[in-house]
This record gives structure tokens, sequence and C-alpha cells, in this order.
């Protein structure tokens, strides 16, 4: 393998640089807690309820209070109009986003009851899923829930033979020529640390990587991970301000 | 309607538990942040210990004392407690009771036998019917049940007025300290209010105009929580609304 010169991003980021974060919690008035989040163009907001006595009764736990998560996108947030309403590919992102938040949360000492975590893309372009856990960790705080700690998300990617820190989607899109034909090289890899214990409660992958490498990748996330929960801390902390 | 007002100002000093004054200069600290360590620090509410650290299980603002360090929230869902004063809706009718909702995570039941005089138990909504407005105290939290009574001086149903909806978290600054911020909105508006440790805010004075400069005031406070010099900011609000 030949050493390339220098291998630049897309958009001149250096290969363990995010793009621009911002965070902002309180941001929906009526919700019990909310939060906004956001990955450059990659935009979620986040709103918790709760919580509340479960209904229909027959989904009710009674040994412990359960979370429900929703992730949507809205129509306007990809190129091409989504349809409103759940698809096969948000209900799985629900799915692990309420796997990701769960092992934080207390809510034992609530039986019969959910706390509901919705959470919506306003613009996507990339990350959407990591930007959608880090809003709602943001949120489940800001409710006054009991959280053991917090959540913060990452995806790594490797373009080609190089890792890279949050994904856009040009980066995600990724090809090379191969005899002639463009196939798929780019590699996603989403992860959700716990501040605190650093442990993973997410991890998913989009492409082909090696089990060496992906020690790699989560070393990687690790260290981004840190980074965030620092700017997690940061916008918690900074509603004594306004 | 001058008696009624002083019964609830006495009411108003015991619910005061957070010591404004400190309140500014209190860190916010957030859920997994390491708060103290030693093994002669004792873990309040919503913290826990993990080996020497004390650490904070939720978002909200640090109170630490010489042993004891607990964690106020700041936002979120009312967390009912004994002893609170709440204003709540009728839901529910039972044969030996009500079930009221106080705005927190399971409703609460008002039990027939916590309630003065007698009552005739064929028709209990003749006593308390639906959509009701009570202001309740609560006498117990269980697991799973709040347990409401009305056997104290100034609980009752409330009649006219308006009811306005606040953060929970913001009551100790409505009241203010030895509820010396309630009593200056009152005196300013010639309007009764009642408070909610819930968060739920009772306002009846002679004239609609009055309530509603009573409810910006509060809605004023309840939005500027961490500001310093409220209790002069108010009195200037009010003051300028009343010349109008």
């Amino acid at each position: 393998m030949t050493k390339e010169k220098e291998f630049k991003r897309s958009d001149g980021r250096a290969l363990d640089e995010t793009r621009e974060i911002k965070a902002k919690v309180g941001i929906i008035k009526r919700a019990d807690g909310s939060a906004m989040f956001s990955f450059g163009k990659s935009k979620a907001i986040a709103a918790v309820y709760g919580p509340r006595v479960l209904h229909p009764q027959h989904l009710q736990n009674p040994e412990k209070g359960i979370l429900r998560c929703y992730y949507d996108m809205t129509p306007f947030s990809v190129s091409e109009r989504k349809r409103p309403g759940p698809n096969r590919r948000s209900s799985e992102i629900s799915f692990v986003t309420g796997k990701a938040l769960e092992p934080v949360l207390q809510i034992q000492n609530y039986p019969n009851t959910v706390v509901d975590c919705y959470i919506l893309i306003v613009e996507a372009d990339a990350s959407t899923r990591c930007a959608g856990i880090n809003a709602a960790s943001l949120a489940l705080a800001n409710a006054g829930l009991p959280m053991n700690e917090l959540v913060a998300a990452v995806s790594i990617g490797k373009t080609g033979d190089h890792f890279v820190v949050d994904l856009s989607k040009d980066e995600e899109d990724f090809t090379v020529m191969k005899d002639g034909k463009e196939i798929k090289a780019a590699t996603d890899i989403p992860i959700a640390m716990l501040s605190r214990s650093e442990k993973i409660s997410l991890i998913q992958l989009d492409g082909k990587i090696k089990a060496s490498e992906l020690k790699e990748a989560i070393a990687l996330a690790k260290k981004t991970c840190k980074k965030i929960v620092e700017i997690q801390k940061k916008a918690l902390k900074e509603v004594k301000n306004n | 309607m001058t008696p009624r007002k002083e019964e609830f100002e006495e009411k108003e000093k015991e619910d005061t538990t957070t010591d404004l004054d400190h309140e500014k200069s209190r860190d916010v600290v957030v859920p997994g942040e390491v708060l103290a360590k030693g093994k002669d620090i004792l873990p309040g509410e919503g913290t826990r210990r993990e080996g020497e650290e004390i650490v904070s299980s939720r978002f909200g603002l640090l109170d630490k004392t010489d042993r004891l360090v607990k964690v106020i929230p700041l936002s979120g869902a009312y967390i009912p407690r004994a002893g609170n004063t709440v204003i709540g809706q009728i839901v529910d009718v039972n044969f030996n009771g009500w079930n009221i909702d106080v705005l927190s995570t399971y409703d609460a039941f008002l039990p027939v036998m916590e309630c003065f005089g007698y009552i005739n138990k064929k028709d209990l909504t003749e006593v308390y019917d639906f959509n009701d407005i009570l202001v309740v105290k609560i006498r117990a939290v269980k697991p799973r049940s709040i347990e409401l009574t009305m056997k104290e001086k100034g609980l009752k149903k409330l009649e006219g007025g308006m009811l306005i909806k606040i953060n929970s978290a913001r009551v100790p600054r409505i009241i203010g300290k030895a509820g010396s911020m309630v009593k200056t909105i009152k005196d300013e508006t010639n309007c009764n209010i009642i408070v909610g440790q819930n968060g739920l805010v009772w306002i009846k004075g002679e004239h609609v105009e009055d309530e509603i400069i009573a409810k910006k005031a509060i809605e004023l406070i309840a939005e500027k929580p961490f500001e310093g010099g409220l209790t002069e900011k108010i009195k200037e609000f009010l003051e300028k609304h009343k010349k109008k």
C-alpha cells in the first residue's frame, strides 16, 4: 500500500474532527424536558414527557417504568421528500435509540408508567441517529429524571483506508472505482457511550471492517464521545444564565 | 376576603423549602458528575455513592452541607412530597373517595375519611364533583399512590378565579422568602393567590384586570429563576401596571 501524501476530507476537516456541534436545552416549553443537538447540518430536537401512567393498560409493566422512543424525520429534512410517519428505518432507529438510553435511566421506582421521548430530525446530513441520541440524553436530563449518567453518541466511519469521525452525507456515500465499476467503500459505525462508566450502549455497523480495525474505531469513538459529553454538560449548565 | 388571605400566608411560610439567597451561588450539576469525595459524606436525594465518590443522579442544583450532599431538581415534572399543599382537579369519583390529578406521575386519592363534616356516601358528587378544583395537602406518598387530606386549615374547593400552571421547580421563587414575593403581588393587585407546590397557581381578584396583572407577574418570575433583585423588579412591574 502506498502512502498517500495527505488525505483531505471533503469539507476540509481533520480525520478526528467532528462538525460544528451545537446543543441547547429547554427549547420546547410544554414538554417536561427538551433539547436540540446538531452536528453541522444534521439537527435533531428531542422532547421528553413523563413519567406518566401508561395506557392502554396491557402495555404497563408492574415491575418498572418503561422508556419509549420515537425517531422520525421531518418531510423537508432530506433532499427528496420523506413521507411522514414511521417506516422500516425509523422504527429500527427508534428501537436502538431506546436501547442506547435505557441503561442510564433509573425509572424502576415508577411502575406502570412510561417516559416518552420524541426525537425529530429537522435537517439530515448523515449521523442523524447519533444527533438524536445526544439530544434525547440532554432532554431526559432536562426532564429532571433520575439518571446514572449521560449518553453521548458519534459515528465513526471508514472512507477508503481512513478512519474518520462524524461522517457527513458525502462521506457516507464514498465510492471507489474498481474494475471500471463504482463500488461503495464507506463504512459507518454509530457508537453510543455512557459518560461516566464509558460503557458502550449502542454499536451498529454498515459496511465492511476487520475485527482489529473495529477496536481502533471504538477507541476513536470513546475519545470523541468524551468531547461531546463536555459540550452536553456545558449546554445543561447554561440554563442558569438565561 | 381579608381573613382568608392571612390564613394562607402562614402556610406558604412553611412550604418555602429552598433558601433563595444561596440559589444563585449554587452550581448546576449533571448526571454522572462527581460531587464529593470521602467516606464521611452522606449521599442525599438525587445522589448515589460509588466507592469513595458521591455521584449525581439528577440534573439540578447542588446543595452541599458539611456532611450531606443532595441535588435539587431544576426542571421537569412535579415530584410529590408528604406535607406539600397542592392544587388538583377531580378526575374520578369512587365509592369511598375521589381521584385527583395533581400533575404528578400518578393520580392522588382523597378518601372520604380525610374530609371534614358529615358526607353522604350515597352520592359523593354532592360534595366534590368531576372537574372541581381543590387545594389539598399530601398526607403520604407511597410507591404507587399519593394520599391526600382535607383535614387542615385552608384546604377547600376553589371557586371562580383563574388557574395558571408554572414549572414546579419555580414555586419557591414565586412564594419568596417567608412568603414575601407572593405577599407583594397579593397586596399590589388585591388578589387572593394560592400557590400549589405542584406548580398550579390560583388567582382570584375582584376584577379580571387585577387577576391578569397578577398572572403576568407570576409568569415573569417563573421565566427568570436566577435573576437577582426580583422582588424589586416585580414591585416596579406591578406599580407600572397599576397606574394604567
